[in-house]
């Protein structure tokens, strides 16, 4: 430990190296590592008027007291409308993640075995919406859905329906506005997957006699698992907390953990309980990326 | 053409109208006359006038602008450091911690950054008195989010170029900033180029991370168009949408060409030299 603290003190440690290091990692602590810690002990203590950080260190007599609360968590866990959102947070992001795999599956698999000159071309139309605003994007659809608007009218007009649907404001739109925003998110990393993939194995397979179905589904889609489980992350990670497409999109039903947590903060004003809306979304998040993480370094302890 | 052929056909023209028919609609309909419906009631140029009468719209573009730019430029500069650290230095004490602060902008949702690097102002504003709620505080919280991508796009194209280029310049007796300043970075200017496209692409349209930044008198263009939204159809938004997507589709097309360009002048300078030596 001296030693340490003596290194650090010297001069050495002013060499380029930890100074290339420290800038980046300072800055991160700073503002990533931080904002965390407050958020964590904001979560254990109590909304008190006056003092929105609430005491969680008090010296009393000398001793210094560490007062954590629970009362937070125990509030969220009991009460049905919170668990009801993390819930149905999750049934969201779940149908939306199983939309886009059955859209951009077989989208990057025709994509994939497309001539290999037009498929950067394609590959940059995928790409090119994702660089036009997705706020604007999400907007558009609120045009289409619209009880007057664009897809009524050519229902309508086409004799399909007599009276105009009523799609904006329910599961329905919020999910049309999922899939349309994260398909992109999906398709990448199957498409990458997808047209690195060994064409003999395929070959292989129609030779020993199976047939074009077979082969897809016992060769190419266990071959493609990476890419999969990669898109499906992809989505469904930012799909639980999204906010902006629920709040246009969604109606009342549609109930999701980022519009709660939002509203606890700015129209209820209780920082210690978004706070631990907060904590409990991360551990929320963290679990599939924990599984991620541990697929894919089996994988490569497989190759290796 | 077979039924397999046709079927994939199909399958790709329909995604690419799902992806493309909200876009021509949002453009389509910035002409349009009437107010409130997406009736087509006749061309206009109507909406586009407005937009520049329009103060408060005007004003968050400037202000966006401002920001993207301080933000994307911060992000590309603490981006290629980090992606520099995680590409250069394989061992150091808390490297994974030092991995896991650089991405985790990348999988928490927007909501939670906005909130707690609020938090922390507030809290700094209370301790130190510094900083306001507005540009400042704006600027840093887009340059984090930013640097996480701006991270992840260097990093590759560094984990790409050939170890044996540095070394090279090494042996020849290069000090460590001017293998850096001399090989690395001309090697890397392309990437740098597209994170810092990303980066102001990210912060001009982020609405979360700024609503929870924002001060009075700090109104991005997001936050404005999201308010809008909020209450219902504005063809004004229409007029801003049809003018990014021209922007944007402009600017990717001439980027890629120019790559197109680049690269194929690489590979003929590339054969050239090979063809000389061969020669030699």
């Amino acid at each position: 430990m001296e030693k340490y603290f003596k290194n650090v003190l010297t001069l050495r440690s002013l060499s380029g190296r930890n100074f290339v290091i420290g800038i980046p990692y300072l800055w991160l602590m700073v503002f990533a590592l931080v904002p965390f810690f407050i958020v964590l002990k904001l979560s254990m203590s109590e909304m008190e008027v006056g003092n929105a950080f609430g005491t969680l260190l008090s010296a009393e007599d000398g001793v210094v007291l560490l007062k954590i609360k629970v009362s937070n968590y125990l509030f969220i866990l009991e009460d049905k409308l919170y668990v009801l959102t993390y819930l149905s947070s999750i049934k969201y992001a779940a149908i939306t993640t199983a939309c886009c795999l059955f859209i951009g599956y077989p989208f990057a698999y025709f994509m994939a075995r497309e001539k290999a000159a037009i498929r950067t071309t394609l590959m940059m139309l995928v790409m090119l919406p994702f660089w036009t605003s997705f706020l604007l994007r999400i907007y558009a659809w609120k045009g289409i859905l619209a009880t007057n608007g664009v897809l009524n009218q050519l229902l309508l007009g086409a004799g399909i329906i007599d009276v105009p649907l009523h799609m904006m404001h329910t599961p329905f739109s919020l999910m049309i506005g999922m899939v349309y925003t994260y398909l992109p998110f999906m398709i990448l990393p199957l498409y990458t997957n997808l047209s690195k993939m060994d064409i003999r194995f395929i070959e292989a397979a129609a030779d020993l006699g199976s047939t074009p179905w077979q082969t897809f589904w016992r060769i190419t889609v266990p071959l493609s698992k990476s890419g999969i489980i990669a898109g499906a992350m992809l989505v469904f990670i930012p799909c639980v907390g999204e906010y902006v497409i629920p709040e246009l999109l969604g109606g009342p039903e549609t109930l999701m953990i980022g519009h709660v947590l939002w509203d606890e903060f700015f129209t209820n004003n209780d920082w210690p309980m978004a706070s631990a809306v907060t904590i409990l979304v991360i551990l929320l998040i963290l679990i599939p990326i924990g599984i991620f993480n541990k697929y894919q370094s089996e994988q490569r302890v497989g190759q290796a | 053409m077979s039924a397999y052929r046709w079927f994939g056909r199909g399958w790709l023209t329909g995604g690419y109208l799902f992806l493309y028919i909200p876009i021509l609609m949002l453009v389509l309909f910035s002409f349009n006359s009437s107010r409130q419906d997406m009736i087509w009631t006749g061309f206009t140029l109507h909406w586009y006038a407005a937009l520049l009468d329009d103060q408060e719209i005007m004003q968050g573009f400037v202000l966006s602008m401002k920001i993207a730019t301080m933000a994307a430029t911060t992000s590309v500069l603490l981006g290629t450091l980090a992606a520099f650290v995680l590409d250069n230095y394989r061992q150091f004490k808390g490297r994974s911690l030092f991995q896991g602060m650089v991405s985790a902008p990348l999988v928490m949702p927007e909501v939670i950054i906005g909130l707690s690097l609020l938090l922390m102002f507030v809290l700094m504003e209370k301790l130190f008195g510094f900083p306001q709620r507005g540009l400042m505080t704006l600027w840093l919280g887009h340059a984090l989010l930013g640097m996480a991508y701006a991270t992840v796009v260097v990093e590759s194209r560094l984990r790409e170029m050939s170890k044996s280029l540095t070394e090279a310049a090494m042996d020849l007796g290069c000090k460590p900033y001017q293998v850096f300043s001399l090989v690395t970075l001309p090697n890397i200017t392309q990437a740098l180029a597209s994170a810092w496209l990303l980066t102001f692409t990210l912060s001009l349209d982020d609405v979360v991370v700024s609503a929870f930044l924002s001060g009075p008198g700090y109104s991005t263009m997001p936050i404005i168009i999201f308010s809008r939204a909020r209450l219902g159809l504005d063809p004004r938004v229409n007029a801003i949408a049809a003018i990014t997507i021209a922007v944007v589709s402009a600017g990717v097309v001439a980027w890629s060409l120019h790559i197109a360009r680049t690269e194929r002048l690489r590979q003929k300078q590339i054969s050239a030299a090979f063809q000389a030596e061969l020669l030699s």
